[in-house]
Order: structure tokens, then C-alpha cells, then sequence
């Protein structure tokens, strides 16, 4: 606290002790909302998912315990839990590649000094704006397997028509385009405000020794948003893997998940087993594994990033 | 020498280099624009395509070739869509715009004064306080969501907005964190000043730290109104009675039906997204500048 030196260099006295206590009084009186907050709807709910997850429990009648048993029915028993495991892993493994790829892209093509660039922002960014109940409607005109918009440009291209969300196998490709439109245009923004960080002084001195575009790309624009990268890249990862809205819309009704339940994603079963059966408990011990899951790839991401994300200064914050 | 460069300058050749550079610039500017401008159709066509279609009439949503020009163009979709007992309108906006406006206070309210206390306010186990709040940011909030589904089931809240609402007054983990950030930046001298002249701390913040952080305060407005706006999860969970349904669960009921309109459907997605696009085309600025905070900040 730059500043405050002044105070606390003085001698400290009896007045001054009481001041000090009142302004911890005060900063306790202030903060107080934010402390209940962390105890009641953080503390307490992830130490108590810990419990609910060991129980059978429908809110009806109190919990009672039954150890691992319901990890052991979601691993060996629930075919459905497998089923959502490897949708949302393929959802995530695509998605999340493609939604940095696209939101880079779509960055670079915005970082021109051009007239008229804040009209393509909005355009590109436009999109995002869009609830995802909304998009899904629309998405669902527009990828219509007989008559839709992106089937017939394609029929122009030579292109049979595709199924989308009437397919098994093209549901998911559907449901991962849609979210290109919906998605890219946050990534994209981040990524933006990181291309502008970057010093003209360094491409220039790059350009001076001979450095293409490609190069300068590869060798000055990559390592300096290197750290965005990263950032975007989980908060991709923590986005795709609880999916809800998108593939909860685009199946029509709670009871049924696309064709061969090809949209049934994590948290479509999750939502199913919490709050249409009211097994709490199960539901519990699936956003346990869940949140596990997530821990263990964002800590390998993190890991790995210290191969290829480059920090300008070491001690930054 | 300077005359010597001016001369330099004027001399044909460099006359003739300079125009090849200036034809050179525009040819790339050209191109750049050609780019731009067909990624920006592709992501513009599908709302062409949602206002298309909701103008047009039921059988003309699905046809080979496609119809591009609704004839009749129905703009009667419109009062019809934004007044069936499916989709009513009015009472769903006003839903929403409840959910958005006390949530927004709620959470601007309590963020700011949880963060001037964690930014100004000295006290024991603030830096605990402190790192506690950034572990939080990165919690995703699937661990959470059944026992504080359950603790609201207990107080009775479920199926009504309190559930929703009322954890809002309590601060929100990385408003806190951005507001205090701001904060952190006023000079001391500021407030020590007031605090010499007799103010309180209920004061200084009112009147020196709120005036000062005002872009970051519309920040985190803007960022919950477009969060609650479109929210469907919590309204999913916890709301059960269609009269309570903010505008994008009333389009998800609307969809539910039995015999979907897609025309109506369309004309009720766009009334749900054009209060925010509008909002967004005012305040576009807090909105971009809110998302690039976001990625800076984060890592």
C-alpha cells in the first residue's frame, strides 16, 4: 500500500491504536457482505457436495448414506454417463481448438489500420450478444437438413445435404459450428487487445532483419500473446465442458438428447438426474468428477504451458 | 538540407516511388477489405436470414429454392408473435428487465464496497481475503450448483426470483477483483485529505472513489446485464411458473410447443436479442472495453 507509510511509520500511540482498530472495524463492516457470501454459496456448497455425493437423496426424504456407491453406478453401471463423457470430450476437443483458431483469426484481420474496421467489430463481435436459446432457434432454420440455408450453399458447392441435428454423427459437428458464430466473438476481443500490446517498435526491428510475415508471426506476435493464448484457451475448456444451453435447446425437450442421444453432453445428463429424477445425490457425485476433470486439465494445461507460453518479465503478476 | 530533401522529395522518381507505394497501399487496403468484408457476411447472413424469416409467412420458411424476399413481407408476425399466450411479451420483458435491474444494483452496490474495503481499509486477514476471492474466480460453478440448489429448496426460494437475486447483494468474485484493481490506482493523497477534513469512509467512497471509478462501475453493469439478460440456467432451475419467465425462458417454452411457428419463433428470438444489441450499440465501449479487462487481467 503505497501511501499508508506515512501512518504506520509514526510512533504508534493510543490514539493511533484505536484509529487503526476502528479502520479494521470499518474494513470488516465493509467486506462482511462478500465474507457471507464465500462461507454460505462457496465454503459451504462445495463441502457439502462432498457429502451429498456419498448419499441418495431427492430432497423429499433426508439423505442417507451410501459411500462410493454412487461413483461406482456412474463408472460401471450408467451407460448414459459414458455416453455424455465421450460427447462432451468430442465437443470439447473441437470446439475449443477451433474457437481459438477463429477468434485469433478473425483478431488479426481486426488489428489493420483500415477505415471502417469498428464497423467489421461489430459485426464479428455481434454475434455473442445473441442468447444461446435464440441462436439455437435460429441454427435450427438455418442447418435444416432438407431446406436450410447452409445446405443449399453447400448443394451449390456440389455438396450432398447433411443431416445437423437430425444425424447421429452431425449433430455435434452442428452444435460446434453454431457455437464458432456464438463464441468467437469474446476470444476474439481478448485476443485483439493483445495484439494491440504489442510494440511497433518490435515488429519494425523484426521487418529491419528481414522477417516475413510469416516469421514475424511465428517469432514476435506468437510468443507475445503466448499468455492470452493460455487464458482463452481455459476459459475455453472450462466453457465447453459444461455446455448446456446450446445442445439443451437444439434437442427439443428435456427427455431426449438428439439422435442416439449424440447431444447428450455432461451437464444435459447432470441437469436430467438433478432436477427431472431429483437424485441429488448422484447429481452430486457427476459435478464432483466433473470439477475433478476440470482441475486435472487445467493443471496439465497450466503445466505444459511453461513450454510454450513466453512471459516477457519474470516477476509479473 | 532541408531544401535538399524537399528537392529529394520532388524529384520525379521519388514522386514516381511514393505513387507505387500509395497504389501498392491501396490494392492492400482493397484486399483487406474484400476480407473483412466476407467474414463479416458470414456472420451477419444468419441474422439477415432471422429477419428474413420472420417476415415471411409458415410455408414459406421451408422451400426449394430458398425465398430470400418474403412476399407478403408479414410484419403481422410481429403482434402476433409478441402477444400469443405462448409468448407474451410485455410481462416476459418485464421479467427480465427486474431480473437485470436488481441484480445489476445488487451486485454494482455490494462489489464496490467489498472492494474499497479490500483496496482502501486496512485490517487482519486481508490478503487471505484477498487470494481467497481470486481462488474463487476460477471455481467453476458446477461444484456449487447442487448444494446451493438444495440450500434454497430448504429456505423455500425455489420458484421464485430470490434464488436468483438475492446472492447478487453479496458481491460477485471478479467485480470485486476489477473494482478493487481501480481502486488501488486513486491516489492516496485524495482521501487521506477527507480523512483530515472529518469524512468517513461511507463518504470518501460516495464522494471521491465512485466519482473516479465510474467507467469500471459501468463495466461491471454492463457485463451483468448482458449476463442476466441472457441467462436460461438459473431461470431453468429455479423458476416454475410461466407467469415469473424472463424472455429467454418464455422463448424456450414458446419453442416447447406443440406445433412450432417457426415465423413467430423467429420474430419473438429477435424481440429477446434487440433491447441488448441496442444497449450495446449505446454503450459498446464498456462492453468491449469490460471483455479486453477480462483477458489482461485474467492470467
Amino acid at each position: 500500500m503505497p501511501g499508508s507509510s506515512s501512518q504506520t511509520a509514526e510512533k504508534p500511540s493510543r490514539f493511533h491504536l484505536s484509529q487503526r482498530r476502528r479502520e479494521a472495524i470499518t474494513g470488516y463492516l465493509f467486506v462482511s457482505p462478500w465474507i457471507l457470501a464465500l462461507l454460505v454459496f462457496t465454503a459451504y456448497p462445495v463441502i457439502a457436495s462432498f457429502f451429498f455425493s456419498m448419499t441418495d437423496y431427492n430432497i423429499l426424504r433426508p439423505p442417507v448414506w451410501v459411500g462410493l456407491k454412487n461413483f461406482e453406478t456412474m463408472f460401471t453401471q450408467d451407460p448414459l454417463f459414458w455416453v455424455s463423457v465421450k460427447n462432451t470430450a468430442y465437443y470439447a476437443l473441437l470446439s475449443v481448438p477451433l474457437g481459438l483458431l477463429v477468434g485469433l483469426l478473425l483478431a488479426m484481420l481486426l488489428n489493420q489500420k483500415l477505415m471502417g474496421i469498428g464497423f467489421y467489430r461489430t459485426a464479428f463481435y455481434l454475434p455473442s450478444l445473441v442468447p444461446a436459446v435464440a441462436a439455437t432457434l435460429l441454427w435450427l432454420v438455418i442447418l435444416d437438413p432438407r431446406l436450410g440455408l447452409v445446405n443449399e450453399a453447400l448443394g451449390a458447392l456440389g455438396i450432398a445435404p447433411i443431416g445437423w441435428f437430425r444425424s447421429a454423427a452431425w449433430a455435434k459437428p452442428a452444435l460446434i459450428l453454431m457455437s464458432m458464430w456464438l463464441g468467437s466473438g469474446t476470444s476474439m476481443l481478448i485476443f485483439l487487445a493483445a495484439l494491440k500490446e504489442i510494440p511497433q517498435s518490435l515488429m519494425d526491428a523484426a521487418m529491419i532483419d528481414g522477417a516475413g510475415s510469416l516469421q514475424r508471426f511465428r517469432h514476435v506476435t506468437l510468443p507475445l500473446i503466448s499468455p492470452t493464448i493460455l487464458f482463452n484457451l481455459i476459459m475455453g475448456i472450462i466453457g465447453s465442458f459444461q455446455v448446456f444451453g446450446s445442445a439443451f435447446v437444439a434437442t427439443g425437450s428435456a427427455n431426449t438428447a438428439g439422435p442416439l442421444n449424440s447431444l447428450l453432453m455432461y451437464m444435459l445428463l447432470l441437469y436430467r438426474n438433478a432436477f427431472r429424477y431429483f437424485n441429488m445425490g448422484y447429481a452430486s457425485a457427476m459435478a464432483l468428477v466433473m470439477f475433478l476433470a476440470l482441475v486435472l486439465v487445467t493443471v496439465v494445461t497450466i503445466r505444459s504451458s511453461s513450454q510454450w507460453v513466453y512471459y516477457e518479465t519474470a516477476g509479473r503478476q | 538540407m532541408n531544401s535538399a530533401q524537399a528537392l529529394l522529395r520532388s524529384s520525379p522518381e521519388m514522386v514516381r516511388i511514393r505513387q507505387r507505394k500509395a497504389a501498392r497501399q491501396l490494392v492492400q487496403a482493397l484486399l483487406s477489405h474484400l476480407v473483412l468484408l466476407s467474414v463479416a457476411v458470414l456472420f451477419l447472413v444468419p441474422f439477415v436470414w432471422l429477419i428474413i424469416t420472420s417476415l415471411k409467412q409458415e410455408t414459406q420458411v421451408f422451400t426449394d429454392p430458398l425465398i430470400w424476399i418474403p412476399k407478403p413481407v408479414m410484419w403481422s408476425n410481429y403482434p402476433d408473435a409478441l402477444t400469443t399466450p405462448a409468448f407474451n411479451f410485455l410481462p416476459l420483458l418485464k421479467n427480465t428487465l427486474f431480473y437485470v435491474i436488481t441484480t445489476t444494483f445488487g451486485t454494482v452496490v455490494s462489489s464496490t464496497m467489498v472492494a474499497y474495503g479490500l483496496a482502501r481499509l486496512r485490517f487482519p486477514g486481508k490478503n487471505f481475503l484477498f487470494i481467497v476471492t481470486l481462488a474463487t474466480m476460477m471455481l467453476p460453478g458446477i461444484v456449487t450448483l447442487i448444494p446451493t440448489y438444495i440450500l434454497f429448496k430448504t429456505l423455500g426460494w425455489v420458484g421464485s426470483y430470490a434464488p436468483l437475486i438475492v446472492p447478487a447483494f453479496f458481491g460477485s468474485a471478479f467485480n470485486i477483483f476489477l473494482l478493487r484493481q481501480f481502486m488501488m490506482t486513486i491516489p492516496w493523497d485524495l482521501t487521506d485529505a477527507a480523512l483530515v477534513d472529518g469524512a468517513n469512509d461511507f463518504i470518501i467512497l460516495w464522494r471521491i472513489v465512485v466519482p473516479l471509478i465510474t467507467p469500471a462501475l459501468l463495466v461491471i453493469a454492463v457485463f451483468n446485464i448482458m449476463y442476466t439478460w441472457n441467462d436460461f440456467f438459473g431461470p431453468l432451475i429455479y423458476l416454475s411458473n410461466s407467469k415469473q419467465y424472463p424472455l429467454v425462458m418464455g422463448l424456450y417454452a414458446f419453442r416447447t410447443q406443440h406445433s412450432i411457428q417457426w415465423t413467430l419463433l423467429m420474430a419473438a428470438s429477435l424481440a429477446t436479442c434487440l433491447p441488448l444489441i441496442v444497449l450495446f450499440f449505446i454503450a459498446q465501449r464498456y462492453f468491449i472495453e469490460g471483455i479486453t479487462l477480462t483477458g489482461l487481467k485474467g492470467v
